[in-house]
C-alpha cells in the first residue's frame, strides 16, 4: 500500500482487492460484542473537515475508534483564505501535534494532493472528498457493497447478500454498473469510474449532456443520455445526488423534467434484472433522482453502504498506518492490560 | 561627459559579426574593424545583438501591490530579461484609469532608470466595464498613453467595446482586449478539456476566448479601428486572427512565452505555479501558437509578467492567484521554443519581441533598427548558454515562475538603455 489515499486512480487491482478483503475482516469485528481492535492504539488520526459532512466524518471517526486510534476532529469550515489561516498553516499545526494520519475533506479539488505532496506534513493523507475531484473511500465502499451482492456466489454469478465474506479475493469482472446523475460535479462518479474499471467492471454513465464533463471521452467508461436503454442491462444502478440549484444554472429545465428523464422510479426499477441492486451514496433527494418507493425497497443498498463505509475506512486506515497484525481485541480489560506490546505503546 | 562603448564582434540580428559603437545615447557606427580610443570594449564574439526588447504586457503592481512587485524591481527584472521598454498594465490599486495614476507610474519608471515604462490606461473606470475612463486625458498626460486595456478583465459589453475602439481613433490609440467571455468562465480554474474533467477543476473553455475575439475583430472592422488581442492562447483564436488579417483588418495579437511551451498536463500536480489566465492549453494549441508566431499571424511575444507573493501560490489550487512572472525568462523560452526549433531566426525574434510590439504601442525610440543614428537600446544574448532556472536569483520581487529547475537556453549578457549599460555580464549594472 502507498502512504496516502488521494485518488482511486492510484489503486492497482491488487491494492483495491486487498482493501476490500481487509474490509471484510473488519466487518466481522463489527459482529463481535466488543467492536474494537487494538491495532492503532497510540496513533492519532485527525479528521480535517473544511466542508460540512457529518456522515463522512462520523464514519471515519467510528473507523478510527474501532481501531483504538486517538481521534481529533478539526472543523475548519469556509475557504482557507476567508478564514485567514492557510491550508499550509493548518497542516503545520497538525504536524506539530503529531498527526499520524490526516483525513481531509475540502471544497477545493486537489487540496488533499497538495497536503500530501507539499512537504507540510509527514503523516498519511486520506482524501475524504475534494471539491469535484474524488472521493476514493466512497468508491471503495460502493465496490465493497457491489462485490458482496454481485460477486459472492461460488460460480461468480449474481446473488444477494449472504453474509460477511462473500466475494473475498474477487473483483468485479464483467459486472455492468450504471452511474446516473450529476457526473460533472460528482467526486463520487470520478472515483467510481476509476475504481470500478480497475476492478474489471463495465461502467456506463447516464446524465443529461449538460451534466457530463467535456473531456469525458477519455474516461474508461461509456456515456449514455438515455436511462431507459441502460437500465435493463445493469447489475447495479447508482443514483447520484442532484442539487436542486443546478436547475438555476440551466443544467436542466425543471426538477420534474429531471426526475422524469433521469430519476429512478418503480417502473424503471422493475425493468432492471432481478438480481440488480440500486445504490445511492446519500443523502438522497427523494422525489428528485430517486422515488421513495425505490429508496425504501429491498433492492436499495443505501443504508448498507453506510455500514460498509465504516469497514472500508477501517481497512484503509489500518493498511495506510501499517497496523501490525490483524488480531481481535482482547476479550477483557485484564488481558488487554497484560499485553506487553500495548503497554509499551502507551508509554511512548 | 559622453560615454563610449564599443561592442565587438556581435552578430547583429543573428547575421555576420560586426562592431557597434555607442556614443552617448546613440549608435554612432555599425561596421567591421571599428576602433575607438578610450571606449569601453565589450567582447561580444558569439553573441547575438538585438534591439532592446519591448513588452506590451507587464504587471508592475505599483501602486497598490508593492508586496509582489514595484516599478523599480519590475524594471530591474525587465532589464535582466533584455527589455528596454515595458507597458505597465492598468490593474493596479488604484486602477490606472486617470491621468494622475498613469503619470505616477510613468514618473516612477523614469526614476528607476532600468527600463522605460509606458503606462497602459484602463478602458473603463475601475476596470468595471461600464463607463469609459478618460482615455483622452490619459493620452494627453505626460505618460502619453496610446494602449488601453482592462486586462485581467474583459471589456465584455459589446457597446462599450465598440465605443472604446472608435474613441481612441482620435489619437491613434489601440484597445488591447483580454478576451474572456465572463459567463462562460464563471468559476473557471483551468483549460476545459480532458485534464479538467479528470481533476474536477472548473473549465475555462477555448470558446470563451474565441467568441470575444471573433466579436472584436468584427467590431474593429465595422468601425475602422485597430484592435490588439492580449495573450492569445488557443488554436481557434489563431484561426480567427488569421481570417481577420486576410480581410485586411487592423488586428494584432500577442502570445506569452508560457503558452508557447507549457500545457494543461502540468496542472495534474495541482501546483498553483501553473495557474494562469488564460490557462495553459493543450499540446495542439501550443503547436498552433508557435506556427502562428512564425508565420506572423501572431505579431509579437508579450510576457504577461504577473508577480504574486509566495503565500498566494503556496496554497490549494482554487485559492491561488493566477499568473506567472516572465520577464527574466521570456527570451530563453522564445529561443527554446522558436529559435532552437527552427521556426524563427534571430532577425524574426527582433521583429516579434521589439519592432512589432513597439509599433503596436506607437512607442518612440524603441524597436528601432540597429543602425547609426538610432537610440542605443540594445541587448546582447549568448545563445550557447544553458542554465537551470533558479528563482532565488531573480531581480523581480516575486518568484512565481513555472520554470524553476528547468534547463533553458540562452542568456542576456548585456542590456543597454539609451547607451547606458543596465545589465553587464548577466548582472544588473
Amino acid at each position: 500500500m502507498k502512504r496516502h489515499l488521494i485518488s482511486a486512480a492510484d489503486l492497482s487491482r491488487d491494492d483495491a482487492v486487498l482493501i476490500l478483503d481487509t474490509a471484510e475482516e473488519m466487518a466481522r469485528v463489527a459482529d463481535r460484542p466488543i467492536k474494537k481492535l487494538p491495532t492503532l492504539r497510540g496513533r492519532t488520526v485527525v479528521n480535517l473537515f473544511f466542508e460540512d459532512s457529518t456522515r463522512t466524518r462520523i464514519s471515519f471517526e467510528a473507523a478510527a475508534k474501532r481501531l483504538s486510534a486517538d481521534v481529533i476532529n478539526f472543523s475548519a469550515k469556509g475557504s482557507s483564505v476567508s478564514k485567514g489561516e492557510s491550508l499550509k498553516d493548518t497542516a503545520l499545526t497538525l504536524e506539530a501535534m503529531g498527526a499520524d494520519a490526516v483525513v481531509i475533506r475540502h471544497h477545493a479539488s486537489g487540496a488533499p494532493h497538495r497536503l500530501a505532496t507539499s512537504g507540510w506534513i509527514n503523516g498519511s493523507v486520506v482524501n475524504a472528498g475534494d471539491g469535484t475531484h474524488e472521493h476514493p473511500t466512497q468508491a471503495l465502499l460502493d465496490a465493497f457493497t457491489m462485490r458482496r451482492h454481485l460477486a459472492g456466489a461460488p460460480d461468480g454469478g449474481p446473488t444477494h447478500h449472504q453474509g460477511g465474506g462473500d466475494g473475498t479475493g474477487r473483483d468485479l469482472t464483467g459486472r455492468r454498473i450504471t452511474i446516473v446523475g450529476d457526473v460533472l460535479h460528482s467526486r463520487v462518479a470520478r472515483s467510481n469510474v476509476h475504481l470500478l474499471h480497475t476492478l474489471g467492471a463495465e461502467v456506463t454513465l447516464v446524465a443529461p449532456p449538460t451534466l457530463v464533463p467535456i473531456g469525458v471521452e477519455r474516461w474508461p467508461c461509456e456515456v449514455s443520455y438515455d436511462l431507459d436503454s441502460v437500465v435493463p442491462k445493469s447489475d447495479a444502478v447508482m443514483m447520484l445526488r442532484v442539487q436542486r440549484e443546478r436547475m438555476n444554472a440551466a443544467f436542466f429545465p425543471t426538477e420534474r423534467e429531471y426526475a422524469r428523464r433521469y430519476g429512478l422510479d418503480g417502473d424503471r426499477m422493475a425493468r432492471m434484472p432481478e438480481h440488480a441492486i440500486v445504490m445511492h451514496p446519500g443523502p438522497m433527494n427523494r422525489g428528485m433522482e430517486i422515488t421513495a418507493e425505490v429508496a425504501d425497497s429491498r433492492r436499495c443498498t443505501a443504508v448498507e453502504q453506510v455500514a460498509n463505509g465504516v469497514s472500508i475506512r477501517m481497512a484503509v486506515l489500518y493498511l495506510l498506518l501499517g497496523g501490525a497484525v490483524l488480531e481481535p481485541a482482547a476479550e477483557s480489560a485484564e488481558t488487554k492490560a497484560e499485553n506487553p506490546n500495548s503497554r509499551t505503546e502507551e508509554s511512548k | 561627459m559622453t560615454s563610449t562603448i564599443l561592442i565587438r564582434g556581435a552578430k547583429v540580428l543573428g547575421g555576420e559579426p560586426q562592431d557597434v559603437l555607442i556614443e552617448g545615447e546613440t549608435i554612432a557606427r555599425v561596421g567591421t574593424g571599428i576602433e575607438a580610443e578610450g571606449a569601453t570594449v565589450v567582447d561580444a564574439r558569439g553573441a547575438i545583438l538585438l534591439p532592446g526588447l519591448v513588452d506590451l504586457h507587464t504587471h508592475l503592481r505599483e501602486p497598490g501591490r508593492e508586496d509582489s512587485e514595484t516599478v523599480l524591481t519590475g524594471t530591474k527584472a525587465a532589464a535582466v530579461g533584455g527589455f528596454t521598454a515595458v507597458h505597465a498594465m492598468a490593474n493596479t490599486f488604484p486602477v490606472a484609469d486617470t491621468a494622475g495614476v498613469v503619470e505616477q507610474v510613468w514618473r516612477l519608471g523614469r526614476e528607476s532608470g532600468y527600463c522605460d515604462v509606458q503606462p497602459v490606461g484602463a478602458v473603463t473606470v475601475g476596470l468595471e466595464g461600464k463607463q469609459l475612463a478618460e482615455l483622452g486625458a490619459m493620452h494627453e498626460s505626460a505618460a502619453g498613453v496610446r494602449v488601453f486595456s482592462d486586462d485581467g478583465k474583459c471589456v465584455d459589453d459589446a457597446v462599450i467595446m465598440r465605443r472604446a475602439l472608435e474613441y481612441v481613433k482620435a489619437f491613434d490609440g489601440v484597445v488591447a482586449q483580454h478576451a474572456q467571455e465572463p459567463r462562460l468562465t464563471e468559476g473557471a480554474q483551468m483549460n476545459e478539456g480532458v485534464v479538467s474533467a479528470e481533476l474536477g477543476l472548473g473549465g475555462w473553455p477555448a470558446v470563451a476566448e474565441e467568441s470575444i475575439i471573433a466579436r472584436d475583430v468584427l467590431l474593429a472592422a465595422h468601425v475602422g479601428s485597430r484592435v490588439h488581442i492580449c495573450h492569445l492562447s488557443t488554436a481557434g483564436s489563431v484561426e480567427i486572427v488569421r481570417w481577420a488579417k486576410s480581410k485586411g483588418w487592423d488586428v494584432t495579437a500577442e502570445v506569452t512565452p508560457h503558452h508557447l511551451l507549457l500545457t494543461d498536463e502540468l496542472v495534474r500536480s495541482y501546483n498553483p505555479v501553473y495557474k494562469v489566465n488564460p490557462p495553459l492549453r493543450t499540446e495542439a494549441d501550443v503547436l498552433a501558437l508557435r506556427e502562428a508566431l512564425a508565420d506572423g499571424t501572431i505579431d509579437c511575444v508579450a510576457t504577461d509578467h504577473a508577480p504574486h507573493p509566495h503565500e498566494d501560490k503556496d496554497c490549494e489550487w482554487s485559492a491561488a492567484a493566477m499568473g506567472m512572472v516572465g520577464l527574466e525568462t521570456a527570451l530563453s523560452v522564445v529561443q527554446h521554443t522558436m529559435v532552437d526549433t527552427g521556426l524563427l531566426d534571430w532577425a524574426q525574434v527582433a521583429d516579434r519581441m521589439s519592432f512589432r510590439p513597439a509599433a503596436i504601442g506607437r512607442l518612440e525610440g524603441h524597436g528601432r533598427p540597429v543602425a547609426a543614428g538610432e537610440p542605443a537600446n540594445l541587448v546582447l544574448v549568448d545563445p550557447a548558454y544553458r542554465g537551470v532556472v533558479d528563482p532565488a536569483g531573480f531581480a523581480s520581487r516575486s518568484r512565481n515562475t513555472p520554470y524553476e529547475g528547468r534547463e533553458l537556453p540562452g542568456r542576456v549578457t548585456h542590456t543597454f538603455l539609451r547607451g547606458r549599460a543596465t545589465v553587464v555580464d548577466g548582472k544588473l549594472a
